[in-house]
């Protein structure tokens, strides 16, 4: 009771507080870190010719182009391309130049290389799609001119390097002719355009590369047809596979006329089943042949005839070729050997003499080796030296030089899934006071140091100090669980199957493992991770237990492939268990019940709507057949535009884990007009999210029940042309409905429409209100609304008297089932930006009041308070409501410049929002990623139940200090004065 | 249809940061960056009304509603969405700068005084200074009486005093 009494007191105080936290600049760093990474790299370009800075510029399957430091592996510029312009090809022009082919070939970006301002931008119009390819003049030696040849969308183009001017253009709209390969000759000043009519003729055309006009055109015909790809083994040939991927077939195209030669694989590579890959090498009459889980080198004489040359285990990498002094062409190979990397250099013209061969010692928590780009630098004694870029399984990147790892990025971070919490373990052993008594100077030191902050009256030097040790501060950074909950682990899920624990203090990586139920296998081909739970917390008396999570993933991108699930130890990162291939996983519903060994209980729902329950133990069950009367869940058809809800029939038939395998009984559907109406949204609440008070207290004294159900589904469908993006709908033909129901009667409780708004909407729900944002077609601007609800039932609760006498219907049990009289409250607000994310803060008890976390288009995330988002706001509230803190009604809500919670940071290509209720009730943690990552501590209502950083001890001391001295004078003032008096 | 505008990077001292600025159609639809001389261009815009967004760390740009013309091609009418003002040029400008920390005040003998501890302070010097006045002032009949209570409880103190001092 007087916590709750408390808890009123302070919001009353807090109501009083100024909106939103905000940060001094030199607070950086202190609560918050940020993580630059770029993903997973697709293409490399080495920048080392000239002396001084050494880079490597890269694209990435985030669509970054980044220039790192080929030193430490620093970004020294990178640029985040929009989400659907994938680069095709990067390549550097003029030694200044980066040149980038993106958007399927339609835009060419050339960046400024030292400082990666966009230089010029040039688009291609072309009338189909096409494969997309870009030949730079560096390669072909010709850099008089400067042009660069790009084909996209079904042209040829040939654009001026220094400021993208389109030279010349030739399109070949002929929509059967797919161009496979661009030569330019060397010396001629010709180009070559190969590719494929059909799937059995082949085209070559020659093109004046000074002009664009086609010199001569030759086609010639091959019955088995081709399939996929080809490569271009010289300057005349070029190697194919057929439709049935049985043969290999050569054609050789220059000196007049085309001459195409098969021949069959098996003769090449012995008997083989399977998918045939052929890998380039651009090296001199040489490609590579991955059949039968091993690659083969091979080689092509002058006349066509095809040389096995050897023949490696497939879990290598081979770099492009690269070309050597005088001509010569070596190649990079990157081979697994057990826990150690083989990294040989050959030279293209003598296969058997490695340039270079060197292992390296490898964790093989990196996995196997996906990709390697080649570099060569000159020794002080004029011998080649080779240096390598290798990218790993788990998207981190490496360079290997000399035997050793010069540096290595982690950027699986790049592409985080899913991200959840742990705690720590508790610390055991106190600190030893030996250990106080020696840093006691130091301590003291510090203090003083800060205290000299304080008043200002520090030099700048002592300010480097000081914030020095207030970043340092091994505190935070600590092993152990904390009082206030601050330090966690965050354990994240990527792209890329691995998992990472990150300390919250300093972000830091405490152990990263690669699923191994995650990585292909033949019984799952393209295992992907989709998210992670909590799966066991043990008590906290069980000290020698570790907590656990539960990773969950898909053998296919396809919803009803087979599932697999992973068990974790989230201290030390092992894999307790896996499951799968099991049954598909559509859904997973963690159950509020946990086993006597703490372990939750999950339910996972597949493909058919059948439920499972994990985990697979007899004590499990039990628990879970006392509440299965209980257990409703519901699925979105959003292409159907069905919501139906479901609940438990019996165990299933037809299962071999029989006992614990439910099937689903058909409760409700609510389905929507799908001519008229698209789902574009759904939103609940968070599971684990705590409400404090159940009513509110109005302004007048008045009372009102919140709604407060976890049942609630928001739904948001909009007209079939506002569904699409902005720009393609006008607002007559455009409209929004927004819907709450209730999932376990299917109840709607309550319906909206938007006219003249359309998707996209991103919504986020919390006890009992919702706020959602779209876009409003008629002012032009995004909006964003809030809807409230409250329980009418209670409504008449608000007597004292009756609450006294104790005829009030508090106490009895709220049923979905029961007709609720519901009323709900809605006001609009126009926002500026448009929106990434948008989630709300969490705290431990739900006491502080909340913020709305809202990820913006520019990558900043930005707190805004709840109390903008009130339906009460009026242009003018009454003095009893101003008390109470209601801001006055403005049609657009405010962005203050102090509250975004990322301050001057970006995180490149924000996906997401996560939010973690500290133990302190105040504080709430908060992670936000994308391609960068970025954690951060919040007080929306400030910390009203600790001291701040900032908070001088010294003062306190010395102010302590300072009394005591007063008592002592005025003791003997008054010992003194008593003395006279007696005397007297 | 193309869509090609300018962008009034110059004279606000964005050019040294010029390589951070990116211009947004249609809340992500495409993204594109600025070139040296602060000019931007879409390509393949249907005609249809728009919304163009910049991403600058340290200003504040409103958005802008762009109406591509279907009959006049190559004609596109602008306006900023947040204060509704027309645009003749498409030259965006920032509405204004922003300030992502707070200052810190310079330290004055105010906000130590203000402080918990400064009031504490504070009143310590009153009580140790201004309540010997009091008693000065008071009655010396009463004083006599006031501090025979004192001996015949022992302890000479300042609190026992307190409230003698009230009761006058």
């Amino acid at each position: 009771m007087a916590a709750r009494i408390l808890a009123v007191f302070l919001l009353l105080f807090l109501s009083a507080a100024p909106l939103g936290s905000s940060l001094y600049e030199d607070q950086v760093g202190l609560m918050d870190w940020h993580q630059k990474y770029i993903g997973k790299v697709k293409h490399a370009v080495f920048h080392t010719q000239r002396s001084g800075r050494k880079r490597v510029v890269v694209s990435t399957e985030e669509n970054v182009i980044a220039s790192l430091d080929l030193r430490h592996g620093d970004i020294f510029w990178r640029r985040v391309l929009g989400a659907n312009d994938v680069v095709d090809a990067i390549d550097v022009a003029l030694g200044k130049f980066v040149i980038t082919l993106s958007s399927d070939g339609s835009t060419i970006r050339a960046w400024n290389l030292p400082d990666g301002l966009m230089v010029w931008e040039t688009f291609i119009r072309g009338s189909k799609s096409s494969k997309s390819l870009l030949l730079s003049g560096t390669n072909s030696k010709v850099d008089k001119d400067n042009t660069i040849l790009a084909f996209g969308e079904g042209c040829l183009v040939a654009v001026s390097s220094a400021d993208g001017e389109v030279l010349w253009k030739k399109d070949f709209a002929d929509a059967s002719f797919e161009v496979q390969q661009i030569i330019q000759s060397p010396g001629r000043d010709v180009v070559y355009v190969l590719g494929f009519v059909g799937s059995s003729s082949f085209d070559a055309y020659q093109i004046n590369g000074k002009n664009g006009e086609v010199m001569h055109h030759d086609t010639a015909s091959f019955a088995g047809g081709f399939s996929g790809n080809t490569l271009l083994v010289s300057d005349d040939v070029l190697v194919a596979l057929d439709a049935a991927m049985s043969h290999l077939i050569t054609i050789s195209f220059q000196g007049g006329g085309l001459s195409i030669n098969e021949k069959p694989i098996s003769n090449l590579v012995g008997d083989f089943a399977g998918p045939v890959e052929i890998l380039a090498l651009k090296l001199g009459r040489m490609f590579a042949l991955k059949a039968n889980k091993l690659i083969t080198f091979i080689s092509i004489s002058n006349d066509g005839k095809l040389d096995v040359l050897e023949k490696i285990n497939s879990a290598a990498a081979i770099s492009d070729a690269l070309s050597v002094s005088d001509g010569r062409h070596a190649v990079g190979l990157v081979q697994q050997v057990d826990n150690k990397v083989e990294f040989t250099v050959k030279l293209g013209n003598d296969w058997n003499t490695n340039l270079l061969k060197e292992t390296i010692n490898m964790d093989h928590q990196r996995g196997f080796v996906r990709k390697v780009f080649i570099n060569n630098y000159i020794r002080t004694d004029r011998s080649h030296g080779f240096r390598a870029l290798v990218v790993m399984e788990d998207h981190s990147l490496l360079l290997v030089q000399q035997g050793e790892i010069v540096w290595g990025r982690e950027d699986g971070l790049a592409s985080i899934l899913d991200v959840t919490t742990s705690e720590l373990p508790v610390e055991k052993d106190g600190v030893s006071v030996s250990k106080v008594e020696q840093n006691l100077f130091e301590w003291l030191k510090g203090h003083i140091l800060k205290l000299k902050g304080t008043l200002m009256l520090a030099s700048p030097e002592d300010m480097v100090v000081i914030q020095g040790m207030r970043l340092k501060s091994s505190e935070k950074s600590k092993m152990t669980r904390d009082h206030n909950g601050f330090r966690k682990l965050l354990i994240v899920l990527t792209r890329g199957g691995k998992l990472f624990a990150l300390h919250t203090g300093d972000g830091r990586i405490i152990w990263s493992r690669l699923l191994e139920s995650l990585r292909k296998s033949e019984a799952c081909e393209h295992p992907t991770g989709l998210r992670i739970y909590t799966w066991q917390v043990p008590h906290h008396h069980a000290m020698d237990e570790n907590p656990s999570v539960l990773v969950v993933g898909r053998c296919q991108q396809n919803l009803d492939a087979p599932g697999i699930l992973s068990f974790v130890d989230a201290y030390t990162g092992s894999e307790i268990k896996s499951v799968g291939p099991v049954h598909s996983v559509l859904q997973v519903i963690p159950l509020p019940f946990t086993d006597s060994t703490e372990q939750r209980l999950h339910l996972l729902i597949d493909a058919k709507q059948r439920v499972h329950l994990y985990p697979r133990s007899r004590e499990a069950l039990s628990i879970f057949q006392q509440e299965r009367s209980n257990i409703y869940w519901y699925s979105v058809e959003a292409d159907k535009s069905i919501i139906r809800g479901y609940a438990i029939k019996r165990t299933c038939v037809h299962e071999d884990a029989g006992d614990y395998c439910f099937e689903p009984r058909d409760l409700w559907s609510v389905v929507f007009p799908g001519k008229s109406e698209k789902i574009v949204s759904t939103v609940t609440q968070k599971l684990n999210e705590v409400v404090h008070t159940q009513a509110k207290v109005m302004a007048e004294q008045e009372l009102m029940y919140k709604y407060i159900s976890k049942n609630l589904l928001f739904v948001a469908t909009a007209s079939p042309k506002a569904s699409h993006e902005i720009g393609s709908a006008i607002p007559d033909e455009s409209f929004l409905v927004v819907y709450l129901i209730d999932t376990i009667t299917g109840r709607i409780l309550q319906r909206m429409t938007h006219q003249g708004c359309q998707a996209p909407v991103h919504a986020v729900f919390s006890e009992n209100w919702v706020v959602y944002h779209y876009f409003n077609l008629r002012a032009h601007r995004y909006e964003m609304s809030v809807i409230e609800i409250y329980d009418q039932s209670r409504a008449d609760n608000k007597d004292v008297l009756k609450l006294v006498v104790g005829k009030h219907n508090l106490t009895s049990p709220t049923s979905s089932y029961s007709r609720p009289e519901v009323v709900a409250k809605s006001q609009s607000y126009f926002f500026t930006h448009s929106v990434k994310a948008i989630t709300v803060t969490l705290t431990a008890k739900g006491i502080t009041s909340k913020q709305l976390l809202i990820g913006t288009i520019s990558d900043q995330v930005l707190a805004l308070d709840k109390r903008y988002l009130d339906p009460r706001r009026s242009l003018n509230p009454s003095q009893a409501e101003k008390e109470e803190g209601v801001i006055p009604l403005t049609d657009s809500l405010p962005i203050i410049p102090q509250s975004y919670v990322t301050h001057a940071l970006k995180v490149e290509g924000l996906r997401g929002i996560v939010t973690v209720p500290a133990k302190l009730e105040s504080t709430t943690l908060v992670f936000s990623y994308g391609v960068d990552i970025f954690f951060t501590r919040l007080a929306p209502s400030r910390t009203y139940d600790s001291l701040t950083e900032d908070f001088s001890y010294a003062l306190l001391l010395i102010t302590i200090v300072a009394l005591i001295a007063a008592i002592f004078v005025t003791w003997v003032w008054s010992e003194r004065k008593e003395l006279q008096e007696k005397w007297r | 249809m193309d869509c090609k505008s300018g962008a009034g990077a110059k004279g606000f001292g964005l050019l040294g940061k010029i390589s951070d600025v990116k211009v947004i159609l249609n809340g992500g639809q495409k993204v594109t960056f600025l070139r040296p001389d602060g000019y931007f261009s879409f390509y393949n815009v249907p005609a249809g009304t728009h919304l163009i967004e910049v991403a600058a760390i340290g200003y504040f740009f409103s958005p802008v509603r762009v109406d591509v013309s279907a009959r006049n091609p190559g004609k596109v009418q602008a306006a900023l969405t947040e204060n509704r003002r027309g645009l003749i040029e498409l030259v965006l400008e920032p509405l204004r700068e922003e300030q992502y920390y707070e200052i810190r005040e310079p330290f004055s003998i105010m906000s130590v005084v203000k402080s918990p501890m400064g009031l504490m302070m504070g009143f310590m010097l009153i009580v140790v200074f201004l309540m010997p006045k009091l008693v000065e002032n008071m009655d010396p009949e009463e004083m006599r009486r006031a501090q025979e209570e004192m001996r015949s409880q022992g302890v000479p103190s300042l609190s026992s005093l307190l409230p003698s001092a009230a009761r006058n």
